[in-house]
């Protein structure tokens, strides 16, 4: 520990911290986090954050993500009046209502799930995104109600529903109402597919715990952006519980196709186009 | 009996062998060696109520994992008649960390379902300490859909550290078979009855956990990541697991408060290995009681209000 960080408070260090990669633009440059390429990013933008070198899939924002893959015209918010709750006034090192305050003042999202109705090449559909950078996508009240509201529209309207998936799972500081949250969103799809309303799940890179073991793993299609990373225990737990090291590619998205867990890989620049094909042959509407 | 005492209950420990030393030295029927002992039974009663009417959670959750806490077969063996163990999910495997088959309650058929981990060394090792794989909680989903056919009440006994992690139940699916149960369970068009009897881990616990009432015995624990896991994260250490288990609120009476948990069944003083027969026979009159109350409504009402109750959790 450097002299520096005896005297700086923790809290302090750890705020500074997250303003910097957060607030602070990082410039025209961003090195790929698998092959180390430095790229341009109005390039790496136009690639949908693709690395056009090794084709990493990177992270990007729920927002973003809705934002290219609806129909520019006729996009509406829903849900967002959903805000999260704090029913167990949970406290560990600092008040859960402080980590929901910054959460939402980093990522200009009150909550880790955005939920849009729009139009894919002209079909209705509703679309729901995780926000991974607020507080890992973790799914708690908003998350699960948010999802089961848009649903419920799907539902109601009969329009399919996409979600694509980033997160770490169900959310520790609304212990088990997170934890009821997958019980909530199963329930709801179940009714969709009773229905026969189309429902598809995007996993983009992580998806873990409890939203891979509820509403991520039960589309009509399954499926996953090249090497995202999903399952329902993460790596370190499980090396620590079988004392071995894990296979190359272990819950990788190849991995989850070669074992039957998803029916397709999709490239994020295909995206648009291979759902919009599955949903139209889904709902007997002539392609786009 | 060796009763296996937890560290909190030293106090109690303590007495019970002096009363028992007492009990050697006064088989020559002094009275005044008797006096003694009731006075010190007294004691430990005393005692044992005062420590136990302020448990802390993380007490609790070492009372829901004592060693010899009553499991899913104990209760089977004390609650059913005409049980019949059925095996396998008719895909891969029998799961011996999930118990299923049909018995009567009161005299009516039931489908029950619950994990088990194992007693003995080797029984623990056979069962993977109550740890299932995808084929256990696909066996259950088995067992739920053949209860709906032939209209039987579903009766399930919550007592796992969580679904393994391992390279096998990832590669099978282990989060497909978990969402899969919660999904079908939600519309099972047949009473279900879930009973936390011991530690309720995650999604583990909660793919047999989803259904129209929700029990929990006094001292059973139920929460989304295990206190040590949540300490891990946290506080990266194991020793603020009591910390965790106080700020996740993981016992019944926050549970119930948080309108999660419909009843919590009373538990002997001490805990339930202290008089297993007793808190058998207690859950098994609260079950008699839900089924009825459950098999007399319309199936139509009865999902209904399930989905409902689903959709309200956390509003």
């Amino acid at each position: 520990m450097s002299w520096l960080d005896k005297i700086v408070p923790n809290v302090v260090r750890s705020e500074g911290k997250k303003r910097t990669s957060s607030k602070v633009p990082e410039g025209l440059w961003k090195k790929c986090a698998k092959c180390a390429a430095v790229l341009y990013r109005p390039e790496l933008e136009r690639n949908l954050d693709v690395c056009p070198k090794c084709d990493h899939h990177m992270r990007i924002g729920a927002r973003k993500r809705l934002g290219v893959f609806l129909d520019e015209e006729d996009r509406e918010e829903l849900a967002a009046d959903v805000l999260p709750t704090d029913r167990l006034k949970f406290k560990d090192v600092k008040k859960y209502k402080d980590r929901l305050t910054s959460a939402q003042k980093a990522t200009g999202e009150k909550d880790a799930l955005v939920a849009m109705r729009g139009t894919l090449k002209g079909m209705p559909v509703v679309a729901v995104a995780f926000e991974f950078a607020f507080h890992g996508g973790s799914m708690g009240y908003a998350v699960g109600e948010r999802f089961t509201r848009a649903a419920q529209v799907a539902l109601e309207e009969n329009i399919p529903l996409v979600c694509f998936s980033a997160t770490g799972g169900a959310r520790m500081q609304e212990a088990l109402i997170s934890l009821m949250q997958m019980a909530k969103t199963s329930a709801v799809i179940e009714r969709l597919k009773l229905q026969g309303t189309p429902y598809i799940s995007v996993m983009t890179d992580p998806v873990y715990g409890g939203v891979s073991a509820s509403l991520a793993l039960l589309g009509d299609i399954n499926t996953a952006e090249p090497g995202a990373r999903a399952g329902f225990a993460g790596p370190a737990i499980i090396e620590q519980t079988i004392r071995q090291k894990l296979p190359k590619g272990f819950q990788r998205s190849e991995f989850l196709l070669e074992h039957g867990a998803i029916d397709l890989i999709i490239h994020r620049k295909d995206m648009r186009e291979k759902l919009a094909g599955l949903l139209a042959k889904f709902t007997n509407q002539s392609a786009a | 009996m060796n009763l296996n005492y937890l560290d909190f209950e030293q106090p109690i420990a303590e007495l019970e062998a002096k009363i028992e030393e007492l009990q050697l030295v006064g088989s020559d029927n002094d009275l005044n060696i008797t006096e003694e002992i009731s006075k010190l039974r007294e004691k430990s009663t005393k005692l044992t109520e005062g420590i136990y009417s302020d448990l802390s959670p993380w007490q609790i959750v070492q009372v829901a994992r004592h060693p010899q806490r009553p499991y899913t077969s104990d209760y089977i063996k004390r609650m059913f008649t005409d049980w019949d163990e059925l095996h396998g999910d008719r895909h891969f495997g029998d799961d011996n960390a999930i118990i299923g088959g049909v018995a009567r309650l009161d005299g009516k058929p039931v489908m029950v379902i619950g994990q088990e981990k194992g007693r003995s060394v080797n029984e623990k090792v056979s069962r993977n300490f109550g740890m299932p794989k995808p084929e256990g909680y696909r066996k259950a989903l088995r067992l739920m859909e053949m209860a709906e056919r032939f209209k039987m009440p579903v009766l399930t006994l919550i007592d796992t550290p969580g679904a393994y992690p391992g390279i096998d139940s990832e590669e099978r699916g282990i989060s497909e078979a978990i969402a899969q149960n919660l999904a079908v369970m939600s519309r099972l068009r047949t009473p279900i009855i879930c009973t936390v009897i011991g530690e309720g881990s995650s999604g583990g616990a909660l793919a047999i956990g989803v259904g129209d009432q929700l029990n929990m015995l006094q001292y059973s624990t139920y929460f989304v990541i295990s206190p040590e896991g949540c300490a891990n994260i946290i506080w990266k250490t194991v020793e603020k697991a009591p910390l965790a288990a106080e700020a996740m609120g993981v016992t019944s009476s926050v549970l119930q408060e948080l309108g999660i948990v419909d009843e919590t069944i009373p538990e002997p003083l001490g805990g339930a290995h202290r008089d297993l027969d007793l808190v058998a026979e207690r859950l098994k009159a609260s079950l008699v009681r839900q089924v009825d109350e459950l098999s007399s409504q319309s199936l139509d009402d009865l999902l209904e209000a399930r989905y409902k109750r689903l959709m309200s959790y956390g509003n």
